[in-house]
């Protein structure tokens, strides 16, 4: 028991805990047991950042005899942050729930925990079939967190979310049953140096298609252009909350997905289909933009800017070198941040309000100076201006890309254009302008609990946008190991096939 | 290159300005107009009078000074260090963002003295001094970057500054997506220098760029020549980006002096000078350049004769000015296109500023068909207006002829018709600012407010100013630069200037024969031109075609094709229709569900095992 697994497993006790004592106490309960799992994952920082490209904190233990079933856990450069963010967020969001749940109360507590303890999970293990285990039991209590206290369509949202997240992961399911009956384990660094050694020597076809079956299951979780559709339903008529972990945290397990198994594992399909990919990803970086600029609901706006921004992520992935895949990865973080954050801020208006559709507001810079303040630095984070966190991943994104093909650098640079329009036309129809009677009456500044919840998110954006090098280099030393692995591999392959 | 002096702490120049912002944005409101106007002035104070001191202390500053501070972004064999420099081109600039920027600061305290916001309208004010001292400093294309977006930025929150107006926040919006597009060039040319030069690093890229010769045609360094001009003609309000300008006049007077006239808007010019290295070894790109700002100076010269509200008449002024430089830089004569942003920052800084102090006095009136007379009303405006009116309309021996010169003979060595093409523009230029000076301050009184002179805080500027603006030319900037852009040595065809200086004067005569003696000859003439005139008054009925041509489709065709009809319609459209048809499937299959929990377990079990014994069939045949 390592202080990792500590951190995996809080989030079940607390999750347990919750529907133990009773539903007036469960918020205050949330919140403390929240921080301290927050607190205790900050732990982990100082040893995994001292040894960043290799694993920490590992525990490798069997868990079922037969199939060969092991609990190996353990986090490098490329885990540590995205579990810092999620233990991050959990806290942030029981804040800004606090008066906006107000039925079943201890069940939605109960959940976010639940949902903590199955995303941490995902970051944390190294085992494909423990993996494919925590990946499935994110689902749940999302699909409960949309369903019961969405709004109207959240039924139809819900249904959809999960249903289209299960028929990927059931490919993925099959990929990694697959490799079980070829390697004898589910265990991914085994299986990473049984592939690597050629000692599972795969046909060429069948590392296309287990790539594949890996990398549509992520992709719908990304989502990557054209298998976006169920995110803006689910963003829209999900609970505040519900939103930000979706977008904050859940969509990154796709993104890692892809940076963890799928290019050390299959490094051939990957590069062979990587101009496919970066077609897909510069479509949705520029469609995404364009349609996120004339949707008339701030959330939905958000949820497709997130398809724009997570086509950069992809893009940055499939550029094959270190600085694509380092702005891919620090941009997981970015939008997690931004994004968070701005779904944090659409959901205060929305409390005030009772709206999301832009046409409902109007000069509420006037009536609610912090809030339009606030608004405004993560409009400019979003919209990546220097030194603020999402420039420095754009810029190596698009630096990488420009590498690998200067063509895709100048189609996602586009999106960048498009980017200011969406989100300068929508702050302007929100905050600026004369204040309408009605917005006069409801919208009132932000409070103190708001400003908590959504602080350390703008205290994070000028602090990754200035001080990146504390963040990115953990990162870059892990990438770079990946990297060397699915490069040594493709070279040995070549060498062979001659 | 790094020379043997000490750490000077450059970095203190822009950050300054940035406690200052720091202070005012997060304490404003609790300070009061007296100690946020001291914090504002202040900073911007203190950051001219530290430019003032590191430059003596590194005089003769024949080599770039660099002080590193640590590194910013590190990625593979990318490294980006947090790297400030100053030579002698940074010096000039740096004297006159922190110079002008003091006093118009100083001026501001007074013109925004009545207005809500005042500690909003200096924190923004400080924000930017901080990102063009850093733009200026930078020792990379990446935190020059830095500075170039942030300049933007507050471009972007000052000319929305009177946000309850839908125009003022409109012409913001308009100003930061421009901007976008020229910094997409832009971006794009640093990711192309960084594959082909290895490095963003100034030294590291010059170094490189030198050893190139233009003769071996590198198709790649034209197309980042020319990517970087893309960027150049947002920032620098240049054909065909510089629409966002005129409208940017929304923001307060002072603002429209500091950053749209005498600073940011010459971020463009800088840039190309700073990579003088780059655009030499790049021809085409050069031709570029000079075709750009030729056309833009006479575009916008046109524009401006014809416009009545006192600060577009100057902005398509500034605009045109930009042209000139452009130019200058196209020509190659680097040096004397810094000469004249110099001179330029001294007379349209009083320009706007002198035209601010006519706006006050008026409570607002901008249109000059309802001024008229003031001569006397508020003379020390007028006096000190007049300075700025003989330095732009090239007479000499003041500033604005210098600088006009010297870039007018380059242009006669480069293409001689270009120089041609230059003089005519010069004597439209002298033509439009008599004609907004005359029918301001000349003839009789036709609006109906109470001029009443400005406070001292506005005019001392203003006398600063004008004394810049009659002697700047005696600055000798094209020598002081020598180390940095080597002196061309051009013969001094003393029948050129005559030309020049002649078309200057002629232009002043006929603004004082049409707009004095004979004030009924213009309508008349314009009534005779028609359709030409609508054309120019309405300024080309650009804008319109930009609309009509881009804006519009981009937001239709996103709103009908790519969002109803491709991703509602034909992807999600797909997405339902899968459901659907699981759904009739599962309607036939419904006869399964016997309700036997035993019977489930043996299908899932068969379900796998189908699949499973499928992919080993197609993997395992292979292997």
């Amino acid at each position: 028991m390592n202080l990792l697994d500590l951190v995996i497993f809080l989030p079940a006790v607390a999750f347990l805990l919750l529907l133990l004592i009773p539903a007036a106490s469960s918020r205050q309960a949330a919140l403390a047991l929240s921080i301290v799992i927050f607190l205790a994952s900050l732990g982990l920082i100082g040893p995994v950042t001292a040894n960043p490209a290799a694993y920490s904190f590992e525990n490798n233990i069997p868990w079922i005899e037969t199939p060969n079933i092991r609990y190996h856990t353990g986090i490098d450069g490329l885990s540590l942050w995205l579990i810092i963010l999620s233990t991050l967020l959990t806290p942030l969001c029981v804040l800004i729930s606090w008066n906006y749940i107000s039925h079943r109360v201890k069940e939605f507590y109960a959940f976010l925990l639940l949902l903590e303890f199955g995303v941490v999970g995902v970051f944390a293990a190294l085992d494909l079939f423990l993996f494919y285990v925590f990946w499935e039991v994110t689902l749940v209590p999302m699909y409960f967190l949309i369903g019961i206290w969405g709004h109207d369509r959240r039924i139809y949202a819900t249904v959809k979310f999960f249903l289209y997240t299960m028929a990927g992961s059931v490919l993925m399911l099959a990929a990694i049953l697959y490799l079980y009956t070829q390697g004898g384990t589910f265990d991914y660094t085994v299986l990473t140096k049984l592939l690597q050694e050629g000692r599972i020597n795969l046909s060429h076809n069948a590392e296309i298609y287990l790539f594949l079956a890996f990398f549509i299951a992520f992709a719908i979780k990304v989502p990557l252009w054209p298998l976006h559709t169920w995110l803006p339903d689910a963003h829209v008529e999900a609970p505040t909350a519900g939103s930000v972990m979706l977008a904050s945290v859940m969509l990154k397990m796709g993104c890692y997905g892809i940076v963890r198994f799928c290019l050390p594992m299959f490094p051939g399909a990957a590069r062979e289909l990587a101009p496919w990919i970066a077609g897909f990803a510069l479509v949705g970086i520029s469609v995404g933009a364009l349609v996120a600029m004339v949707q008339p609901n701030m959330k939905k706006l958000v949820a497709y800017s997130s398809v724009s921004h997570l086509g950069f992520v992809v893009l940055g992935t499939f550029a094959f070198n270190q600085q694509g895949l380092d702005g891919a990865v620090y941009q997981m973080l970015n939008h997690g941040v931004s994004t968070g954050a701005l779904f944090m801020l659409v959901g205060f208006l929305y409390e005030r309000q009772h709206s999301l559709e832009i046409k409902a507001y109007g000069g509420v810079a006037t009536v609610a100076p912090k809030l339009a303040v606030i608004f405004m630095i993560t409009t400019l984070a979003s919209i990546g201006l220097p030194l603020l966190n999402n420039f420095v991943g754009e810029f190596l994104v698009l630096q990488g890309a420009a590498i690998a093909n200067f063509r895709w650098a100048v189609f996602a640079a586009l999106g960048v254009i498009f980017s200011a329009c969406y989100m300068l036309w929508m702050y302007q129809r929100t905050f600026l302008g004369k204040t309408p009677h009605d917005v006069e009456h409801h919208v009132t500044d932000i409070n103190t609990r708001e400003l908590v919840a959504v602080a350390p998110l703008v205290i994070l954006m000028v602090w990754m946008g200035t001080a990146a090098g504390g963040f990115l280099n953990p990162i870059s030393a892990a990438n770079a190991k990946i990297l060397e692995q699915s490069k040594a591999r493709v070279e040995m392959r070549a060498a062979n096939a001659r | 290159m790094h020379s043997l002096h000490s750490s000077q702490s450059l970095w203190l120049i822009p950050v300054l300005p940035l406690l200052g912002f720091l202070i005012n944005g997060l304490l404003g409101k609790r300070l009061g107009k007296g100690a946020v106007s001291l914090v504002a002035v202040g900073t911007v104070a203190a950051s001219f009078a530290w430019v003032l001191k590191c430059i003596s202390a590194l005089m003769p500053l024949e080599h770039s000074h660099i002080e590193t501070y640590g590194t910013w972004i590190a990625s593979g064999a990318l490294n980006i260090p947090v790297e400030l420099a100053i030579d002698r081109l940074t010096a000039v600039m740096l004297l006159v963002v922190t110079g002008i920027g003091s006093l118009i600061h100083i001026y501001a305290t007074g013109y925004m003295s009545h207005e809500e916001g005042y500690e909003r309208f200096f924190a923004y004010l400080n924000l930017f001094m901080f990102f063009m001292l850093t733009l200026v400093l930078a020792n990379n294309y990446l935190l020059l970057f830095v500075g170039w977006e942030g300049v933007g930025l507050c471009s972007y929150l000052l000319i929305g500054f009177y946000y309850l107006k839908l125009s003022a926040t409109n012409a913001g919006n308009k100003a930061f997506i421009v901007n976008r597009i020229g910094d997409f060039g832009f971006s794009l040319a640093m990711f192309l220098i960084f594959v082909h030069f290895g490095s963003l690093s100034f030294p590291a890229v010059f170094e490189k760029a030198k050893a190139l010769s233009p003769e071996s045609g590198f198709g790649w360094l034209t197309a980042i020549c020319l990517l970087l001009l893309v960027g150049a003609t947002g920032k620098s309000a240049q054909v065909p980006l510089y629409v966002w300008l005129p409208d940017a006049m929304e923001g307060p007077t002072p603002v429209s002096a500091l950053i749209h006239a005498a600073t940011m808007v010459t971020a463009g010019v800088y840039m190309v000078a700073r990579s003088a290295a780059l655009f030499v070894n790049a021809p085409i790109a050069m031709e570029v350049v000079a075709y750009v700002g030729l056309i833009t100076a006479v575009l916008a010269a046109t524009i401006g004769i014809t416009q009545f509200d006192i600060k577009k008449v100057f902005a398509y002024s500034t605009v045109s000015q930009l042209g000139y430089m452009f130019l200058a830089l196209g020509c190659g004569a680097f040096s004397a296109g810094i000469f004249h942003v110099v001179t330029h920052a001294f007379f349209k800084a009083l320009l706007f500023l002198g035209a601010g102090s006519v706006i006050h006095a008026l409570e607002g009136e901008q249109d000059i068909r309802h001024m008229g007379g003031l001569r006397s009303k508020i003379p020390v405006t007028f006096l000190t207006l007049a300075c700025a009116w003989v330095a732009i309309a090239g007479v000499p021996p003041f500033s604005g002829f210098h600088s006009k010169d010297e870039i007018l003979l380059a242009a006669h060595h480069h293409h001689p018709w270009m120089y041609w093409v230059g003089v005519i523009t010069a004597g439209m230029t002298a033509f439009y600012v008599s004609r907004c000076m005359f029918m301001t301050f000349f003839g009789e009184y036709r609006g109906h407010h109470h001029p009443h002179e400005s406070p001292w805080v506005m005019t001392g500027p203003l006398a600063v100013l004008a004394v810049l603006s009659l002697a700047g030319g005696y600055t000798h900037i094209p020598q002081f630069l020598e180390p940095v852009f080597p002196l061309k040595g051009g013969e001094h065809d003393s029948t050129l200037v005559a030309i020049s200086v002649a078309a200057g004067l002629a232009g002043i005569a006929l603004a004082w024969f049409l707009y004095v003696l004979s004030p009924e000859t213009p309508k008349s003439i314009a009534s005779a031109l028609g359709g030409l005139y609508r054309a120019v008054y309405n300024k080309y009925y650009v804008d319109e075609v930009y609309y009509g041509t881009i804006v519009h489709p981009l937001v239709d065709g996103s709103k009908s094709i790519l969002w109803k009809g491709l991703d509602a319609g034909i992807v999600d459209g797909a997405v339902n229709g899968a459901g659907t048809l699981a759904r009739m499937i599962g309607g036939i299959t419904r006869r399964f569900q016997t309700g036997n929990i035993r019977s489930y377990a043996a299908w899932v079990v068969l379900g796998s095992l189908l699949v499973l014994a499928a992919m080993t069939a197609m993997g395992g045949s292979s292997l």
